[in-house]
């Protein structure tokens, strides 16, 4: 498969389909994420979301902020509602009742609406191989129902049910490595984008479209009411993200994991790695781990970023 | 009623079995199905047709009801005939996903396989599972033998698509009691079926951009579907969805006349079938399989002289009030019959209409309550004739002692 490779000022003149309009918070990461996949696509595309941000915000009856067909209906159904509207195109098709070459179905969730709740109807649909693309927008929380932890809020992150208190300092357990685990489908596509680098992210949105069977892509996509952050700064913060290895970017299809190249930097140059206290400070929902009483859980949050950018490196086969 | 032209053939099959030919003959594009105890032989039926590429359908084995229901709204809303069926557990847990489809107008036709719900675990027939979805916006309908179970899916895609209409319909069949029970079926030619539904009708409506299109989702001319309504607009929704309930009504009666002279097949006026009710003063009221033991009760009893009857109704959502009121009004008593129990509440689903739609009328009987054959409890002739037997003396007497009773309890 040849790359699409396109300039900022040739995406910047694709119509939007995700449209302004819609009632997102400033600095919202998510929009970006969304914005960035739907211009990405080749053609004709249905969209549909979970219940959630993306959704509340941009499909306020009778107005919408989609200008693609777009359908919601459940909180953990993103995967399910994809895998009906692929197998209805496929039958109507084959029918000759619609005349469409091609119609991409992208799907779109938060992490609650993916690590958590629906988790077995996404596992259901890439075992089945349905073709679509997944779309992860990942701010680490229930931000819609207000910033309650979820399976992909971080070690030591404050949320209103993982509060830092006296005993608890922030949510005790790790981050769930979803797209891992995804992989572990032996899936044709999974990758991880940030906001901050929107020509990767578009360029894998694409691949993710092109690609026959479902394709997973997990966008790190910051909350700045969540995530108590400057909402001039979520680009920013996407970057240090990757800059201090929280969230590497890589791609794996058919299980071969590939890093992408701006973790691939990293990868050649260890110096260019950043501490990960610099990513961790732009953020209020960890300033209790600053305390000195709490060093040792930034000790440890560094010591697993460490241990499991090793494991990535290992996977792409990079000594 | 012997009005067909067609050549029809009858073929032993059970419930189950009759409910997959039906679908088969329908031209069905999308069936998401998950296997479950008794609906099971649906699926497996219905997974040989496409093995052996007797259906043009894409069927989807999902991993769970959740998804199956999730999967016919979506696949509906692209545009494509769908079918599911489930049974118990399966339905309460697509619990959620009911409510969606109903509120999207998703004309999704559903088999039931009616079965207890847990706890305690049991695989057989009562109604618990149905009745518990019955405020969702589906339109019910029960089958008393598996030829009504073939004949109702048919009908009902036809109901559902109805431009007027727009709402998914499920049909119940009794677990076990009809799904694994061998009968004869009488079926009609495929294309005759075909002929009958025909392609899926769309309706249009207007979109953000002012455009009249096609409600369902096409590149072409966008939509949004499933959208968040609030405090201004989510009322609306709901009273329209009442609206096309009482629009289907009448859309099952016409649905059910013109099929009944393609197949020489009628079922009372399609929403109620009174069985020797005229001249009756005790009645019974019932739904599914337990009519039919209760016509030969009905029989012996007029045999005897006793003026018995039933009151079979077909369609339980929309509840069909004028029926139940022209037909019961100025009896003796009323026996209603529930394979199902409402906790702490003031009896069974059917008994709290039934006497609700009679509360207004002047002549209206004295009608009681029977809670029957939870969990697949075998309902005997000698049962019906003993809630005969207390029909006859509330009508004598003039009086109730218990207003619910349960039958055939170990008490």
């Amino acid at each position: 498969m040849t790359e699409w490779k396109v300039t900022g000022k040739e995406f910047a003149k694709i119509p939007e389909k995700f449209m302004p309009g819609h009632r997102a918070c400033a600095g919202c990461g998510p929009a970006i994420a969304l914005r960035l996949v739907m211009k990405a696509a080749r053609g004709p595309v249905i969209a549909t979301n979970a219940t959630g941000c993306m959704e509340v915000v941009s499909t306020i009856y009778p107005n919408t902020a989609w200008d693609v067909p777009w359908i919601h209906t459940a909180f953990e159904t993103a995967a399910a509602n994809a895998a009906g509207i692929e197998s209805a195109l496929k039958i109507l098709r084959k029918k000759g009742r619609i005349k469409d070459e091609h119609i991409d179905v992208v799907a779109f969730a938060g992490d609650g609406g993916t690590f958590d709740i629906g988790f077995q109807a996404l596992s259901g649909a890439v075992e089945r191989g349905h073709d679509f693309l997944y779309v992860l927008y990942d701010n680490e929380a229930y931000m819609n129902t207000g910033i309650q932890r979820s399976g992909g809020t971080p070690h030591g992150a404050w949320t209103t049910t993982s509060p830092a208190g006296e005993v608890i300092p922030g949510k005790p357990q790790y981050k769930k490595p979803i797209a891992d685990i995804m992989v572990a489908h032996e899936m044709p596509y999974v990758a991880t984008a940030s906001i901050g680098y929107w020509n990767d992210m578009v360029k894998k949105a694409r691949k993710g479209m092109e690609i026959n069977g479902p394709a997973f892509l997990h966008s790190f996509a910051p909350c700045p009411r969540g995530w108590r952050s400057e909402t001039a700064q979520s680009v920013e913060i996407s970057r240090l993200a990757v800059e201090t290895c929280v969230f590497p970017l890589w791609e794996a299809e058919c299980g071969e994991y590939k890093l992408s190249p701006k973790s691939k930097i990293i990868a050649m140059k260890p110096e260019k790695k950043k501490p990960v206290e610099v990513y961790l400070k732009t953020q209020r929902r960890f300033r209790h781990l600053f305390k000195p009483k709490n060093k040792h859980i930034l000790d440890e949050i560094q010591n697993n970023v460490d241990r499991r950018w090793k494991k990535l490196l290992k996977a792409c086969e990079i000594e | 009623m012997k009005m067909t032209k067609v050549e029809q053939k009858t073929i032993p099959l059970n419930g189950d079995e009759a409910v997959a030919y039906a679908v088969k003959q329908c031209d069905v594009d999308v069936v998401a199905a998950y296997p479950i105890t008794p609906q099971t032989i649906i699926v497996e039926k219905f997974s040989e047709y496409v093995a052996n590429g007797e259906v043009d359908t894409e069927f989807v084995c999902v991993e769970s009801e959740h998804t199956a229901m999730t999967c016919s709204i979506t696949a509906a809303a692209t545009g494509a005939r769908t079918f599911t069926a489930t049974a118990s557990a399966g339905l309460a847990l697509m619990h959620e996903m009911l409510g969606v489809a109903s509120g999207s107008r998703m004309p999704i036709v559903m088999s039931v396989v009616n079965r207890a719900l847990s706890a305690p675990l049991n695989i057989h027939c009562d109604h618990a599972d149905s009745m518990a979805q019955r405020d969702l916006g589906w339109i019910q309908m029960y089958a008393e033998n598996s030829q009504e179970a073939y004949d109702s899916i048919i009908q009902a895609f036809k109901i559902a698509e109805n431009l007027e209409v727009q709402l998914p319909i499920m049909v119940g069949i009794d677990g076990f009691v009809l799904s694994h029970t061998l009968e004869n079926v009488t079926v009609l030619p495929d294309e005759t079926v075909k002929k009958f539904v025909g392609i899926r009708q769309i309706p249009h409506v207007m979109n953000h951009r002012g455009e009249i299109v096609p409600f369902k989702l096409d590149p072409e001319k966008p939509l949004t579907l499933g959208p968040v309504a609030l405090q201004d607009y989510y009322f609306e929704h709901k009273r329209q969805q009442e609206e096309a309930m009482k629009k289907a009504l009448k859309v099952i009666k016409q649905v059910h006349n013109e099929y009944a002279k393609q197949s020489g097949r009628s079922y009372g006026n399609a929403l109620v079938e009174a069985y020797r009710l005229e001249d009756a003063e005790i009645v019974t009221v019932c739904i599914g399989s337990t009519a039919g033991t209760i016509k030969t009760v009905v029989d012996d009893l007029r045999e005897k002289g006793i003026k018995a009857g039933l009151l079979r109704l077909r369609t339980f959502r929309p509840v069909p009030v004028e029926d139940i009121i022209s037909n019961l009004s100025g009896k003796k008593a009323v026996a209603v019959m529930d394979r199902s129990s409402s906790f702490g509440g003031n009896g069974g689903p059917i008994f709290i209409e039934i006497r609700h739609a009679l509360y207004d009328v002047s002549d209206s009987p004295k009608v009681v309550n029977y809670i029957y054959g939870l969990g697949g409890r075998d309902t005997r002739p000698i049962m019906i004739e003993s809630i005969y037997k207390d029909l006859q003396n509330i009508a004598k007497t003039g009086q109730i002692e218990n207003k619910i009773q349960f039958v055939g309890l170990r008490e």
